[in-house]
C-alpha cells in the first residue's frame, strides 16, 4: 500500500483527552493523563495487565466518568460524556469479552447495531406496516454490506452461540461497524485468537479504516500487531502515560521497554 | 455422430462457436435467466438478452486493449459471473480464453502467462491483482490487468490496473468509434478455431496447454444434452474450480450449448448453503465432494435422538436393499415399494433436501474411483448420481452411464460419436470429435499422446465389459502381468481394499509373480474407534498393527475384496493370497508416497524388500527394522516382527461382476 497516501487522508485531531484523572475509591486507575486521535487514524493504546487502557476507552465511550479532566469530540468539550450520548455521536465500540446475543443470528445480531438509526416506533415495527418494512429493507441492505464486507456470509443465519470464537470477534466488529460510527473503539480485537484469525482481524481493521475512513482507537496486548497497523500508539502503565508516538519511536522508548520486559537500563 | 451432424444440418455450420450459440439464445430466450449470482443476500439473474449486450461491449473493450483473434486472455478467480462473460468476450473476438486456478501461487503462474504469451488478464479481486503484479517482471507481455471486485484496490494507482466497469467504458468508446467491430469479428469465427485452453499439470516437467476447438467442445456437450435430455430450464451451481475442464464444460460449454441457467455462490464458505436454495437439476461432484457430504450427515446422525437414529437404519437398510434397483426401474414386490414411498417420505425426501439435491435429474461423479458404498448411499436415497470417463485432451466426454445401466464398477459405454480400442498393453485409446487439436507449441507431447493412425492414448488401462461398459482398473503404465500371463493392476485392488473404512493404503504385488500379496495400513482412527468399543487396549499404531484380532479384521476385508476379483474372469487370479499390516504408516516424510498421497511402488518395494519375499515365500512373521523421520527432522527408527496372514481366497466364477 502506498504509504504517502495514507499520511495525507489523516486530518485534524476529533478526540481530545485533556489531563483525564480517574479513581475508583482509594484506587488511582488513571493519572492525569492527556492524548488526541487525528481524523482517519489507527492510535492504539497499549500497556501490560492493569495498566488502566480499558477505563481509558470506558472513559471515551461515557461508561466511567474521569473525576478530572475534559473530553473535546469534533470540538465539543464533554465534562460529561454519557454512553448514549457517545453512541449518538457516532461513537462505537467492541467487547473484549463479547457483547452478543448468543441465541440470535449473525443478521438479528449487527441489525441490533442499527438501533438507533430507526425512526419507526416500537409497534409499527412488531407489526412490519408499511414504511417500517420499508426502512427494514433499507437497514437489511446496509447490514448486508457489513456481512458481505466482514465475510460471513456462510454464518448469516447461524446463532451466534454456535459460531467459533474469532468469527463472534468478526459478528462484534459487525455489530460496531452498523452504527456507521465516526470513531470505533475496540477492545482487545485480537485476544485469544490464533495466527490466522489475527491477520483476518487486521486485515479487516485496515479495510475498515481504509474503506470507510472510520478513525478507530484500539487496546491491543500483542504488540507485534500493534506496531503492524496503528499510526500512532500511546502506552500506559500503572495509570500513567509513559509513551506516545509513531510505533517505531515507541518501541525504541526505554521506559516503555522497562515496562514491558521488566529490564533496568 | 449422427446427431451431431443432424444439430449442425438444422442450424448450419455456423452454430458450432460459441459466439453464434449466444446469439441464439439472445434471439430464442432473451428474457430468461442465463446467469445467477447471490449478492447482498438475494438472488439477482442476468438474462439471456442483458448477458448478450454485456458481452458485446466487453469485447469491445478487450479489443481496445489490444486482444486480436488467436491471442489468448487469462481469467483468474472463483466462479463469478463476469469472468464468465470474459470468456464469452474474448470468444466472440476470436481470441482465446485461459483459465488459471485461483488457488495457484504467483510463481506457479508464471510458466502459463509466458507460455500462452498473455498481455490482458482479467482477474477476480486483490489477491489475484498482487500475483499478477508480482510476477509482472518475469512476464513482460502482460499489459493490462483487469479486476472485477475493487475492494482493497483504493490506493493501487499503476497504470496497467483498469476496473472491469472502466473496461466497459472503453468498450462503449470502442463501439462509438467502430460499431460493427466486434459482430464482423464474431462472424469471422470459425468452427475450427481454437475456442479455449486448459493447462493441465503432467506428472513430470512442465504443464501443457490443452488446445480445443470450438467444434469440439460444443460437439460433445450436444450429444450428451440429447443423451440427458438436458433442457433450457436446468439449473446448475458452478462450484468447482474454473480452471478444471470439468467445471468450464458444466456450467459454460453446456450453460451455452443447451441455454440453461448457471448459478454462482455467494462465496466458496457458502456452497452448501446455495446448493440448498438454487436446488440444481443437473449436478457434478467428484467423489471426496460426495464423501464429504455423507460425513456430516452421518456425524449429525450421531448427534440425533435414539429413535431418529433407529428410523435412519432401519430406512437406509431397506435403501440399500430396494432403493436402487427401483431407480434403475426394476422388478421390486409391492410390499418394499410401499415401505421405500414411506421411507421417503420420512427419510430420504427430507435427506435429500438436506443436500439440496431434491431436484437433481442427473448427476455425475468422475475424476477418480469412487468407493462402491459411498456411490449406492446417494442412489439409494434417489439421486440419480451417474459416473463419467473423459479428460481434458477429451472434451470431458467419452463414456456416460445411461440410465438404467448404472454400475458401481464401471464408468459406462462410449458416448455417441466416440470410438474406443484396447491396446495390447490394456491401454484405452479414444477417437472423437471431442478430441484436442495439440499440446500448445509442444508438437513432441501432441505426437507422443497419440498413435500413427489418430487415437489418443488415455495412458489409463481397462477394458470394455460384457455389456460393452468401460472399466477403468489403472494407469497402464502401472499394469503388469502375473508370472501365468494374467493381468495384473496393483491400483485395482488397493481401491478396492481402500474402500473399506479400516483400510487407510494398501500396497499390492504380483508383477512377475504366481500370485497376489499385499501390505497393508489400518486407518488409526476407524480401527482405533473398533477397538474401544471392544474394549481392547492398544499403546499407538504399532501395537494395534500387531494385534491378531485387527489381523482377523482386515482378513475379512480382503476376503470380501477376494470374492469381488474372483467374480471377474479377467481379475480372478489378482486374489491377494497373503498379506501383512505394517508398523509404521506409510508417509510422505519417509518418501513413501508422494505430497498427494500417492503410494511410491518402487521406492516401497526396494525399502521393504525383506518383508516382500517373506510374503512371497510365506513365512510365518518377519523381523524389521525402519528408520523413521520425524516431523521435527529427527530420525528413529521402529522395529517389529510383523505377522503375515494367509487370506481367503475364492474359485473363479464365470458370472459377471454384479
Amino acid at each position: 500500500m502506498d504509504t504517502s497516501n495514507r499520511d495525507s487522508r489523516i486530518g485534524d485531531v476529533v478526540l481530545d483527552m485533556r489531563n483525564i484523572s480517574l479513581s475508583f475509591g482509594g484506587v488511582r486507575a488513571l493519572s492525569d493523563i492527556s492524548f488526541d486521535v487525528r481524523e482517519h487514524e489507527i492510535r492504539a493504546i497499549i500497556g501490560p495487565n492493569g495498566a488502566g487502557k480499558s477505563s481509558m476507552l470506558n472513559v471515551i465511550n461515557g461508561v466511567y466518568v474521569p473525576q478530572q479532566g475534559a473530553i473535546h469530540f469534533q470540538g465539543k468539550q464533554f465534562d460529561r460524556m454519557t454512553p448514549r450520548r457517545a453512541a449518538e455521536m457516532g461513537i462505537a465500540r467492541t467487547f473484549q469479552n463479547l457483547a452478543l446475543f448468543k441465541g440470535m443470528s449473525v443478521l438479528d445480531n449487527i441489525m441490533a447495531g442499527r438501533n438507533l438509526r430507526m425512526k419507526q416506533g416500537l409497534f409499527a415495527q412488531a407489526l412490519r406496516w408499511g414504511p417500517a418494512l420499508a426502512e427494514e429493507n433499507e437497514h437489511r441492505e446496509f447490514v448486508e454490506h457489513i456481512v458481505d464486507f466482514l465475510e460471513i456470509q456462510a454464518a448469516r443465519k447461524t446463532p451466534v452461540g454456535r459460531l467459533s470464537y474469532g468469527l463472534q470477534k468478526r459478528v462484534d466488529l459487525g455489530r460496531a461497524l452498523a452504527m456507521e460510527p465516526r470513531l470505533l473503539l475496540l477492545d482487545e480485537p485480537m485476544a485469544g485468537m490464533n495466527i490466522e484469525e489475527k491477520q483476518d482481524m487486521s486485515r479487516f481493521i485496515l479495510d475498515v479504516n481504509d474503506e470507510f475512513g472510520t478513525t478507530i482507537v484500539l487496546i491491543e496486548h500483542d504488540m507485534g500487531v500493534v506496531m503492524d497497523i496503528s499510526d500512532r500508539v500511546v502506552v500506559l502503565d500503572y495509570g500513567k502515560k509513559i509513551g506516545d508516538g509513531a510505533p517505531d519511536e515507541v518501541r525504541e522508548n526505554e521506559d516503555v521497554i522497562r515496562a514491558y520486559l521488566g529490564v533496568d537500563h | 455422430m449422427v446427431d451431431a451432424l443432424k444439430a449442425d444440418a438444422a442450424h448450419g455450420p455456423a452454430l458450432n462457436t460459441f459466439p453464434a450459440l449466444l446469439q441464439v439464445h439472445e434471439r430464442e430466450r432473451g428474457a430468461r435467466p442465463a446467469i445467477r449470482e447471490k449478492d447482498l443476500g438475494i438472488w439477482q439473474s442476468l438474462t439471456w438478452a442483458e448477458v448478450a449486450a454485456q458481452v458485446r461491449t466487453l469485447a469491445h473493450g478487450l479489443a481496445h486493449l489490444g486482444i486480436r483473434p488467436g491471442m489468448h486472455v487469462a481469467v483468474v478467480g472463483e466462479n463469478r459471473p463476469r469472468l464468465y462473460m470474459t470468456m464469452m468476450a474474448a470468444q466472440m473476438l476470436g481470441a482465446i480464453p485461459v483459465p488459471l486456478y485461483q488457488d495457484a501461487v504467483a510463481q506457479e503462474m508464471v510458466y502459463v502467462l509466458q507460455d500462452a504469451e498473455i498481455s490482458v488478464a482479467v482477474v477476480e479481486d486483490q489477491e489475484q491483482v498482487d500475483k499478477m503484479m508480482e510476477v509482472r517482471e518475469q512476464c513482460p507481455a502482460l499489459a493490462h490487468i483487469v479486476y472485477d471486485d475493487p475492494r482493497g484496490l483504493r490506493h493501487y494507482s499503476d497504470a496497467m490496473l483498469l476496473s472491469y466497469e472502466a473496461l466497459l467504458a472503453q468498450g462503449e468508446a470502442h463501439r462509438a468509434a467502430q460499431p460493427a467491430y466486434v459482430t464482423d469479428a464474431a462472424a469471422a469465427v470459425a468452427p475450427d478455431d481454437t475456442a479455449a485452453m486448459f493447462y493441465t499439470s503432467g506428472t513430470t516437467g512442465k504443464p501443457k496447454g490443452v488446445v480445443l476447438t470450438h467444434n469440439a467442445l460444443i460437439d460433445r456437450a450436444r450429444a450428451v444434452a440429447e443423451m440427458e435430455n438436458l433442457t433450457d430450464q436446468e439449473d446448475v451451481l458452478a462450484y468447482l474450480p474454473p480452471a478444471w475442464i470439468g467445471q468450464n464444460m458444466f456450467s459454460y460449454t453446456q450453460l451455452l450449448v443447451s441455454g440453461f441457467t448457471v448459478n454462482h455462490p455467494e462465496s466458496p464458505e457458502t456452497v452448501a448453503i446455495d446448493m440448498r436454495d438454487i436446488g440444481p437439476t443437473y449436478y457434478f461432484a467428484p467423489p471426496r465432494v460426495l464423501e464429504g457430504l455423507l460425513t456430516q450427515v452421518t456425524i449429525r446422525m450421531e448427534d440425533a435422538s435414539a429413535i431418529k437414529r433407529a428410523l435412519y437404519r432401519s430406512a437406509m437398510g431397506l435403501a440399500r436393499r430396494v432403493g436402487t434397483r427401483i431407480l434403475d426401474g426394476e422388478q421390486v414386490s409391492l410390499v418394499d415399494r410401499l415401505r421405500y414411498g414411506l421411507g421417503n417420505i420420512l427419510i430420504y425426501g427430507p435427506l435429500r433436501n438436506a443436500l439440496g439435491m431434491s431436484r437433481v435429474r442427473v448427476a455425475y461423479t468422475a475424476g477418480e474411483a469412487i468407493g462402491p458404498d459411498l456411490f449406492v448411499f446417494y442412489r439409494s436415497i434417489g439421486i440419480n448420481l451417474k459416473q463419467l470417463y473423459g479428460s481434458t485432451e477429451t472434451s470431458v466426454f467419452v463414456c456416460v452411464q445411461p440410465d438404467g445401466k448404472v454400475r458401481a464398477d464401471t464408468v459406462g459405454p462410449p458416448v455417441a460419436g466416440v470410438e474406443i480400442r484396447i491396446a495390447d498393453n490394456g491401454e484405452i485409446q479414444v477417437k472423437s470429435p471431442g478430441l484436442f487439436k495439440a499440446y500448445y507449441r509442444n508438437p513432441e507431447a501432441t505426437a507422443e499422446a497419440r498413435t500413427a493412425d489418430g487415437w489418443f492414448m488415455t495412458g489409463d488401462a481397462g477394458y470394455l465389459d460384457t455389456d460393452g461398459q468401460l472399466k477403468i482398473i489403472d494407469r497402464a503404465k502401472d499394469v503388469g502381468k502375473l508370472a501365468g500371463g494374467q493381468l495384473f493392476a496393483p491400483k485395482y485392488i488397493e481401491n478396492k481394499l481402500k474402500f473399506f473404512p479400516f483400510i487407510k493404503e494398501a500396497v499390492a504385488f504380483g508383477a512377475n509373480r504366481d500370485e497376489v500379496c499385499a501390505f497393508i495400513n489400518i486407518d488409526l482412527e476407524a480401527v482405533g474407534n473398533w477397538a474401544e468399543r471392544r474394549g481392547m487396549p492398544y499403546a499407538g499404531y504399532t501395537d494395534l498393527a500387531a494385534k491378531i484380532e485387527v489381523y482377523d479384521l482386515i482378513a475379512d476385508c480382503v476376503s470380501q475384496v477376494n470374492a469381488d476379483l474372483a467374480a471377474d474372469p479377467k481379475l480372478a487370479a489378482s486374489q491377494v493370497h497373503r498379506f501383512l499390516i505394517l508398523h509404521k504408516e506409510l508417509d510422505p516424510d519417509d518418501d513413501e508416497l508422494t505430497r498427494t498421497r500417492k503410494v511410491r511402488r518402487a521406492f516401497i518395494g526396494k525399502k521393504y524388500a525383506v518383508l516382500i519375499d517373506a510374503l512371497f515365500e510365506a513365512r510365518a512373521s518377519q523381523y524389521i527394522e525402519t528408520e523413521v523421520k520425524f516431523e521435527d527432522g529427527r530420525t528413529g527408527s521402529i522395529a517389529a516382527d510383523i505377522r503375515i496372514q494367509t487370506a481367503a481366497t475364492h474359485a473363479a466364477s464365470q458370472a459377471k461382476a454384479a
